[in-house]
């Protein structure tokens, strides 16, 4: 007979550091993922937001339109990586692993806290990636504002971590990110990331404001602006997390059940 | 009962809505046994493979792996398998595949050494999983397989795709592994895998058991040849051609009789002489015919 081996259960049902590590290792070699969520935030900042007049120009608060357009893209960077990070399930059932996961001690639980994590630490990297570059080309800040708006930008791309989980259940696709791309640039000209929703017509803003992004970038520019309901957008983040987590763990049950 | 079964399924039926994939299974393996699951596409084998692994649940009837539910049993690393395709992510590299799963299972880092050596992919720990050949995936689902070090390895088709050094190669692996003690348990349709590899054969046809020995009784099923012969009343005869010396199996069917036998001239002498049998034909019947016939739809139950 083989050596007798200790047989216990991992703890925390297989959440590990070792599998986040190795998971993040994954991820960055993933050079679209690096593109989309890494890259892209800053280059559209220096695009449309570092321009000479941008800068010049001061918000009351302090800071001046640069540093407002930069905790946009800062949000819309925490928004792309999170969900890409959530989005991971959907390649890894496509490609059979969330099986072979099942032939582990890894609990679908454990599993799913990961892929938060890893969205979380991606998010995390892209909103600091944001900033740093805004601040080496002229984007202005009130000095606490730069750590409450990074803050703020990265706890509510939560609720694209699970919108992320939710799409990565309910779509098929190996290239999901593919699709989820322009849904998500579209949520970002509805909450006002891109354009101040207001100057797109009244109706729209109205509209607008009950889409998921809108909250998390009121929020997230809070500090800088103070203006806006900050409970009515508290609210709105808290409901879309909701809907797309419950949206998420209904798939998810579906999933399980299945394989 | 002083042994407790490796596997054991009692009265095992798995349904997907109107279709029945297994109907009826009972099967017990002992700790040790090299199995083959020997069966056509669509009999039931993967099927039943899920089942033992915790992947599926049972529609009626029980399934016990070490005395244990069979997700228990996969999640102490009793039980492990290989599984016919997919299940890597071509992002990862072959040594970290590995070491994910050494994580997974709380092993350590020798462990994962130890298994890439003993699968033969040491050589390759760096290479994209994605630019692997079907046969060094194949090694690579074999040593995250070893990891846990289970009581129990699950093979579901393991060498489709392979060429024919890849698969020898992949069965050497095994069988030096299968000397340590470690029980088998492989799904194939390949009959020269069955018979090479396995102490014992399941031949399973639309979903159930039909039927169960060890090699040398499926080589003995193989052996010998079959008699068939037209014989009005043939029934009359049974019991006599049944107790005659080497006679395996008497099958009546209609007119016509067919005896299976190892001495098939002493059986034809006798038909011949002393029965009205007419149109006698002497058939040797091979492994591949053995199959075909315990496993094949047209035959009449």
């Amino acid at each position: 007979m083989t050596a007798v081996v200790e047989r216990s259960l991992p703890r925390f049902g297989g959440f590990s550091l070792g599998m986040i590590g190795l998971e993040l290792r994954r991820m960055v070699r993933n050079r679209r993922t690096v593109v989309f969520t890494v890259v892209m935030p800053p280059v559209f900042y220096l695009l449309f937001g570092s321009s000479a007049s941008y800068r010049s120009e001061r918000l009351d608060g302090g800071g001046n339109v640069a540093g407002y357009v930069l905790v946009s893209m800062a949000v819309y960077g925490a928004m792309l990586a999170t969900t890409s990070g959530g989005a991971m399930v959907s390649v890894e059932r496509a490609a059979g692993w969330s099986r072979q996961l099942r032939l582990t001690p890894l609990l679908p639980g454990a599993y799913i806290a990961v892929k938060l994590v890893l969205a979380m630490i991606i998010g995390a990297v892209s909103v600091v990636v944001a900033l740093v570059v805004g601040a080496f080309t002229g984007a202005e800040l009130p000095a606490a504002a730069w750590v409450e708006c990074g803050l703020l930008a990265w706890v509510c791309a939560l609720v694209f971590a699970a919108f992320g989980l939710f799409m990565g259940y309910l779509l098929p696709s190996e290239n999901v990110l593919q699709i989820l791309g322009p849904v998500l640039a579209v949520l970002s000209f509805a909450g006002g990331l891109f354009v101040p929703v207001d100057q797109l017509g009244s109706t729209f803003a109205r509209i607008a404001a009950f889409t998921p992004v809108y909250g998390v970038g009121q929020i997230a520019r809070y500090p800088l602006t103070h203006e806006g309901n900050l409970w009515l957008a508290a609210l709105s983040v808290v409901v879309w997390t909701a809907v797309f987590s419950v949206g998420a763990m209904w798939r998810f049950r579906r999933d399980t059940a299945r394989v | 009962m002083t042994e407790r079964m490796a596997v054991e399924l009692d009265g095992v039926v798995k349904r997907f809505g109107a279709v029945t994939a297994v109907d009826g299974v009972s099967l017990a393996i002992r700790p040790g046994e090299v199995v083959a699951l020997l069966g056509p596409n669509g009999a039931g084998k993967t099927s039943t493979v899920d089942m033992v692994l915790g992947l599926s649940e049972p529609s009626v009837g029980s399934v016990r792996v070490y005395g244990r539910a069979p997700r228990e049993a996969v999640a102490l690393g009793l039980v492990s398998a290989v599984m016919q395709s997919g299940g890597l992510l071509k992002d990862y590299t072959v040594g970290e595949t590995v070491r994910l799963t050494a994580v997974l299972f709380g092993r350590p880092r020798e462990r994962v050494e130890a298994v890439l050596e003993r699968a033969g992919i040491a050589d390759i720990r760096d290479r994209l999983v994605g630019k692997c050949s079907g046969g060094q995936q194949q090694r690579l689902r074999f040593a995250m397989a070893l990891l846990p070090d289970p009581e129990l390895l699950i093979l579901d088709e393991p060498t489709t795709g392979m060429d024919v050094s890849g698969r020898h190669d992949f069965w050497s692996a095994i069988r030096e592994d299968a000397r340590s003690g470690r029980t088998v348990i492989f799904a194939t349709h390949y009959l020269e895998e069955a018979d090479a590899y396995a102490d014992r054969v399941v031949f399973v046809r639309r979903g159930r058991v039909v039927a169960d020995g060890t090699a040398a009784e499926v080589k003995a099923l193989a052996s010998g040849r079959t008699v068939r012969a037209t014989l009005p009343g043939a029934g009359e005869q049974e019991a006599v051609l049944r107790a005659m010396a080497g006679v395996d199996s008497v099958e009546v069917r209609g007119d016509s009789v067919l005896v299976h036998a190892s001495d098939t001239d002493e059986v034809a002498r006798y038909l011949l002489t002393r029965t009205a049998a007419r149109d006698l034909e002497i058939v040797a019947r091979n492994l591949e015919q053995a199959f075909i016939a315990l496993t094949s739809d047209e035959v009449a139950a």
